[in-house]
């Protein structure tokens, strides 16, 4: 035993113990959020059963089973429910019903005594709706401005082109609201703000009113012409509707306008269900959320994640490095530097919601507010900079992050080797060009490990960022085609903040928690490919030094 | 070796009677009454020397001698050291190199060096070369191309890598490294070439190649090589400086030193009594 201790054996198994430990943590993490983050989009068949109430009356359920569970027979007496059983527990079941306007839940769990036998009838019909959630029951008749079109089988086949036809229509008023519609009224406010600044200026002289009041003239002509056409198009897309008969009988006639997708679950075959499921999820990633981001797809959240990581990144690297080159190379080593260094180190242990703060406090009001005096007077009182935006955050997030990148390049600097900068040196090189030519290249793969860590840790932050510029619905992208294209004043939709909101903040908690872990493994998705983008060229640059001691 | 040198302003050896008679050649670097001091501890003390140019000079002696650290003087390496302070006067061509006045980086090409370890650039072989020519701002590529190929025939290297000058220079082996090192500083055409303790680091075969370049290459630079190798002093230099605690002991033609030294110090170091 004591030569078996003494061998290192243990210590051997203790280490590899560890390693094992983290692996499997790692892996569960990314194993339980694709399990149930990438099934939510997989096509749930649609149960239709008998249910007794507790007042004995029976009734009919349509939904999807979303779980079973074990509860006591105790507690589910104590609901009120008559269960005859000798059993001390039973199953019960979540359903997700639907129609959330008819019935007011959407959830409901039911004890699986009071149920009869499942049942899954191909005619089945799901719908997804841009407001209300799903609805469940079974397509009875397509009509046109109220006269029916089609019915029974035929339906189907008629409900699916005339929704084709209403999603084309959709999409243009959708185009037209946020593009074309969206351009006059940035091109009326800044005719507006022209006017403003000038008045602020006295010199709104009557040529420039007259300038001005074409120009407003023309925007509002434009305006108009467009919304004829929406007009025409919101007329067009109300034609047609479906008949669906819900659970309890009732007949319901539901305007294809305000259906995103339907279809019927328990009818598609394998295949259909593989593309259901790839263009849910492209959805997904692609859409703007709807229903108080529940439903629908995280683009903007996706976009702005990155941007402002991108922005962050952009921000942080030549102000680290440069502090990191000061301290390093040209300040004397002394106190002085040993304390900046000290506090730089502790700048990294400060919680982040301490910058978040900061943030708010000086970059936005002391900072955004001067710029706005200074250079948005016009727009006055409503702020430019002057209130939380894409911008503040990154910069937030650059001084989170800055520490990581200056004590990665200084490390990076300290371990170019002596000789090579004397031998640059020796060459007639002076220290500048020593520095530029040589050190830096050298240090660079050092500055890329920075870049990784502040990416990391930039990423998945979210408790500053509410502070300084993420919202729940951002209405635009920081980045769209009214000049000047890039909008750093504007607030933006982040993923860390999307799972804090889809989870907590929703009021339809059960449909979102599998949004809950699809957004999260997305984000360690996107975390994961910028960071490996960083390695790839930190590895490219590796390469280049590979036979140099030391680096 | 006997025949004087032909130019009138050439100072003869001879001149400093102390360290060195009769000798004739043509002084490349004179050294006046050297001092340096590192914080309070004093490195070299009162050193004062010629050396011949296009010659082979080696310098000798114990670790902690101060033989590198007088190299160091020739090309202002030790300018680096922070505490580091110099007295007395390195002329080259009549020009005191500590002046206020003087160009450091001007001086260091001109004043090229070796050192112990080779330090080629963890760039492409071409680039190594290049390196000084582009610093000095150089980049038409075919004058580029010609001083690369004629620095690495110089340092007979160029036939092992004619065909891979885009390989990294940390590719190469030790000995070719410090070919590549010495190619690197003679394509600025150097007067001088510092090379230290330049063969410490490498196989006999590669340290065999190493001298006989230093061979080829005296009659174009004067060169000054610090050593730990006796045999080797002996081998590729023509004069030979003996060192012993920060102070210069002996200086003449390497057979003279070798083989009757004037002061004990010398012999005792060179028989292997100490050091």
């Amino acid at each position: 035993m004591r030569n078996w201790y003494k061998s290192g054996e243990p210590w051997v198994w203790t280490t590899a113990g560890a390693v094992a430990l983290s692996l499997i943590m790692v892996y569960a993490v990314v194993w339980m959020t694709a399990a149930r983050g990438l099934t939510h989009f997989w096509p749930k068949p649609v149960a239709e059963v008998t249910y007794q109430e507790r007042d004995g009356s029976a009734s009919r359920l349509i939904g999807e089973i979303r779980e079973r569970e074990e509860v006591s027979l105790v507690r589910l007496r104590e609901q009120g429910y008559t269960i005859d059983s000798k059993n001390l527990f039973a199953d019960r079941y979540l359903i997700k019903l639907g129609n959330k306007d008819l019935t007011g839940v959407d959830f409901k769990w039911f004890p699986a005594p009071m149920l009869g036998e499942f049942t899954y009838p191909k005619d089945l019909l799901a719908i997804e709706r841009r407001e209300w959630g799903n609805f469940y029951g079974h397509l009875k008749a397509v009509k046109e401005a109220g006269v029916v079109v089609a019915e029974g089988p035929a339906a189907w086949e008629e409900a699916q082109k005339r929704l084709e036809r209403s999603n084309v229509l959709f999409r243009e008023a959708l185009r037209i609201e946020k593009s074309d519609i969206g351009k006059i009224n940035y091109a009326l406010e800044k005719v507006r703000l022209r006017e403003r600044g000038l008045e602020i200026d006295n010199t709104l002289t009557e040529a420039a009113k007259a300038e001005l009041a074409r120009e407003r003239e023309a925007g509002e002509a434009k305006y108009l012409a467009l919304q004829q056409k929406m007009d025409q198009i919101r007329v067009d897309i109300e034609r047609d509707s479906v008949t669906v008969e819900t659970n309890d009988g009732q007949l319901v006639d539901i305007p294809l306008a305000k259906v995103a997708d339907m279809y019927m679950p328990n009818a598609m075959s394998v295949w259909q269900k593989i593309g259901f499921y790839v263009h849910k999820f492209y959805e997904f990633v692609s859409d703007d959320p709807r229903e108080a981001n529940t439903e629908g797809g995280i683009f903007p959240a996706i976009f702005g994640t990155v941007m402002m990581v991108l922005l962050m990144s952009v921000m942080v690297t030549p102000l680290g490095i440069m502090a990191a080159i000061y301290m390093r190379e040209y300040a004397k080593p002394g106190p002085v530097i040993r304390a900046i260094r000290i506090s730089v180190n502790n700048l990294a242990g400060v919680p982040s919601i301490v910058y978040g703060v900061f943030g708010l406090g000086f970059f936005v009001y002391v900072l955004g507010g001067s710029i706005d005096e200074l250079f948005f007077a016009a727009a006055l009182p409503a702020p430019t900079f002057g209130s939380p935006g894409i911008l503040w955050a990154s910069l937030t997030l650059a001084i989170l992050t800055l520490p990581v990148v200056i004590v990665a390049t200084e490390e990076g600097l300290s371990r170019v080797p002596r000789t090579i900068r004397e031998g640059s040196l020796a060459l007639g090189a002076t220290k500048a060009e020593t520095l530029w030519r040589t050190v830096l290249p050298i240090a660079s793969p050092a500055m890329m490990t920075g870049l990784i860590l502040a990416i990391a840790r930039a990423a998945g932050e979210v408790a500053p960022l509410m502070l300084v510029g993420v919202v729940k619905l951002a209405p635009s992208l920081p980045l769209d085609g009214n000049f000047p294209f890039l909008h750093l004043e504007r607030k933006f939709m982040h993923l860390g903040f999307h799972i804090y909101d889809v989870g907590f903040q929703s009021p339809n908690v059960e449909a979102a928690r599998a949004l809950v872990y699809a957004t999260s493994l997305l984000l360690v998705i996107i975390i994961v490919v910028l960071n490996l983008f960083a390695i790839r060229l930190r590895n490219r640059l590796r390469e280049k030094m590979r036979g140099l001691e030391g680096v | 070796m006997s025949e004087a040198s032909p130019k009138t302003h050439a100072i003869k050896l001879a001149d400093l009677g102390r360290t060195q008679a009769e000798e004739t050649d043509e002084v490349a670097i004179r050294v006046e009454n050297l001092d340096l001091y590192y914080g309070d501890a004093q490195a070299l003390k009162n050193v004062s020397m010629n050396l011949p140019k296009n010659r082979v000079t080696a310098f000798i002696g114990p670790s902690g001698c101060g033989k590198s650290t007088l190299l160091r003087c020739f090309n202002r390496m030790n300018d680096l050291v922070e505490i580091c302070r110099v007295d007395g006067k390195i002329l080259m061509e009549g020009k005191n190199i500590y002046d206020r006045d003087v160009n450091v980086a001007l001086l260091r090409r001109r004043v090229g060096m070796v050192f112990q370890k080779p330090n080629p650039f963890p760039k492409s072989i071409y680039e190594n070369v290049a390196y000084g020519l582009r610093i000095m701002g150089v980049n038409n590529k075919s004058t580029l191309d010609e001083a690369v190929e004629k620095a690495l025939r110089g340092a007979a290297l160029w036939n092992e890598v004619k065909d891979r000058l885009d390989e990294n220079g940390l590719s190469l082996s030790g000995g070719q490294q410090q070919r590549l090192v010495i190619a690197r500083a003679i394509a600025l055409e150097p007067d001088v070439l510092l090379l230290d303790e330049p063969a410490s680091a490498l196989d006999p075969i590669s340290t065999a190649k190493i001298e006989e370049l230093v061979n080829e290459m005296k009659d174009q630079y004067t060169i000054i090589i610090v050593t730990h190798n006796m045999q080797q002093a002996a081998r590729v230099s023509d004069y030979t400086a003996f060192m012993y605690m920060g102070e210069l002991i002996e200086i003449g033609r390497t057979n003279d030193v070798f083989l009757t030294p004037t002061v004990k110090q010398t012999e005792d170091y060179i028989t292997g009594r100490f050091g």
